[in-house]
């Protein structure tokens, strides 16, 4: 990349006012939930930080994350692969849909699963014939889950996918490779890293969905409290000092979320270049 | 399907694909047009019609509006100083620019809130220097929301930034232009589009915002009361029609804005490739 020798003032300007915005915007938020969680010395962040209800909602977090992470991975190669290796009718129909979870309000999310799993949906009968309780239930917060965070996955690898053509995986077939085999071995490759990202993402917005999960969970405490939902029932019973404690965990895991992003995305670049 | 390719596994991606998809996409939606289908148009009307709906419409869509027009300004700088200049901390610049992906958004929420209260670090400064409350106003959403979109605009931008060849510039440049007139003759018609798609994905993302939203807001009606909360409420009353009636209207709203921005993108599209 070609970086212009600018000596105007301006240049320090914008530099100066990116700084600014962004250590206003978005550092400060993130710096005073780490000074508001230990206002109370470490004992009381580790007190916050291990109350019963506070592990259970974190477990309840995880196990969450963990099938709408294992899911979306499943279902976002197939539908990358799907989109960039075939030419078929409904293409770009199909992205749409794939894409549309994006752009709903996470409320709204929440609100469809409700129609449609809720008392007064048609489904209900059956399902409440067998025994099954989707919403105000951990199911619900699992669908909900998997709903927002579908299509960061094949998100992060229809570009690669397009940009990487079909001719190698023609080429295997060709000489009589199966479909699994193409995959893991020629795919693969060339989609790894930008494979992890977006589980990486995927698995921060997973933690972190709080409006869909908030309209599905029944809120009880200890059941179907999710972290943030839990946050949510310390900030408003004033408890600061806890909610900003078990904030401090999510707000781990996104730091590791984006030092992975960097390290990542340096490892898919020398691969491209390697390629080349 | 209109060729038929020589890899294989076709019908196991696009199965995959198209089973979760109906699964957690489909059928969810198809539930709303259905409960929808059920209401009747006098009911619809007066629910969305409510004063204090409307408000929230309003208020929803004057503060997203306003912070994407921030995100739009500043998110071109943040763009602009990460591709032309050579700075120290660039990468971390670069890196931090993607945390209100990674950071849940109720974390956000309650951080921003607690800090803007009259109480709080920022909150104090200003309303004892000018009288100025943030936390529960409609600047307190808007600052929210500038918080969840700058990454829209920014990795919108950038990209596009990215692959103007400096040649057109130093053509400009040995033309006569000065930086000021190269710049808005030259490179701003260039990353206009991708700058007003960064627009509204960030303007469609604030108007259905919810977890950083709704501590911040305070949520007192007519004022500070934003229309994801409105259907939060009726859901808890299990007022089923009238949450559906007004998640309508937003799904309406999105996809107005959405079309908009596909329509200029594709009028831009034709400008550019000289067929119009």
């Amino acid at each position: 990349m070609k970086v212009e020798k600018d000596k105007g003032i301006l240049k320090y300007i914008l530099i100066l006012l990116s700084f600014t915005f962004l250590a206003v915007f978005l550092l400060l938020p993130l710096f005073y939930i780490v000074v508001t969680a230990l206002r109370d010395g470490i004992t009381g962040y580790v007190q916050a930080v291990t109350d019963a209800y506070a592990v259970k909602a974190a477990l309840l977090t995880i196990r969450a994350t963990f099938w709408a992470v294992a899911v979306n991975t499943v279902v976002g190669v197939a539908a990358a692969w799907c989109v960039t290796k075939f030419a078929f009718k409904g293409k770009k129909l199909l992205s749409t849909f794939i894409d549309l979870p994006v752009t709903v309000s996470p409320i709204i999310a929440g609100l469809i699963y409700v129609l449609t799993f809720g008392r007064q949906g048609d489904l209900y009968q059956y399902l409440d014939a067998w025994g099954i309780q989707i919403i105000f239930a951990v199911p619900g917060i699992v669908l909900a889950t998997i709903f927002v965070t579908f299509p960061f996955i094949s998100r992060e690898l229809i570009p690669v996918l397009t940009a990487q053509g079909t001719d190698e995986e023609e080429a295997a077939a060709l000489m009589g490779a199966g479909t699994f085999t193409i995959f893991r071995k020629v795919t693969l490759p060339h989609i790894k890293w930008a494979l992890l990202y977006g589980v990486v993402l995927c698995t921060a917005r997973a933690m972190g969905e709080f409006g869909a999960v908030s309209v599905l969970s029944g809120h009880l405490r200890g059941k179907t409290n999710t972290l943030p939902l839990y946050i949510e029932l310390l900030y408003q019973g004033y408890d600061f000092t806890g909610a900003f404690a078990a904030s401090s965990i999510l707000v781990i895991m996104a730091v590791i979320v984006l030092i992975l992003r960097l390290v990542l995305e340096q490892k898919g670049k020398k691969d491209q270049e390697r390629n080349r | 399907m209109k060729q038929k390719s020589i890899i294989p596994g076709f019908g196991l991606s696009f199965g995959i694909t198209i089973t979760a998809l109906s699964l957690v996409v489909l059928i969810p939606l198809c539930s709303l047009v259905v409960f929808t289908s059920r209401l009747s148009w006098s009911e619809f009307w007066y629910t969305v019609t409510r004063p204090r709906i409307l408000s929230g419409y309003y208020v929803s869509i004057s503060t997203a509006f306003t912070a994407s027009l921030v995100n739009a300004g500043m998110g071109l700088v943040l763009a602009w100083v990460l591709v032309r200049y050579d700075f120290p901390g660039k990468r971390f610049l670069d890196g931090i620019i993607e945390l209100p992906f990674a950071l849940p958004t109720a974390v956000a929420g309650i951080s921003l809130t607690h800090m803007t209260t009259t109480n709080g670090w920022v909150g104090r400064i200003f309303y004892d220097l000018f009288g100025i409350r943030i936390a529960y106003t409609r600047l307190g959403i808007t600052i929210a929301l500038i918080f969840i979109g700058i990454p829209f605009v920014v990795r919108s931008v950038q990209p596009v930034l990215e692959k103007i060849d400096i040649q057109y510039e130093e053509a400009a440049f040995i033309l006569g232009a000065d930086r000021g007139a190269t710049f808005r003759k030259v490179i701003f018609p260039e990353i206009l589009p991708s700058l007003i798609s960064g627009f509204t994905l960030a303007f469609a993302r604030s108007i259905g915002e919810y977890g950083s939203v709704v501590f911040i807001a305070g949520n007192t009606p007519y004022e500070t009361e934003i229309a994801p909360l409105l259907i939060m409420s009726e859901l808890q009353e299990f007022d089923y029609a009238a949450a559906t009636s007004i998640a309508l209207v937003m799904l309406g709203i999105a996809f107005v804005i959405l079309s908009v921005n596909a329509f200029i993108q594709s009028v831009v599209s034709r400008r550019v490739s000289g067929l119009a």
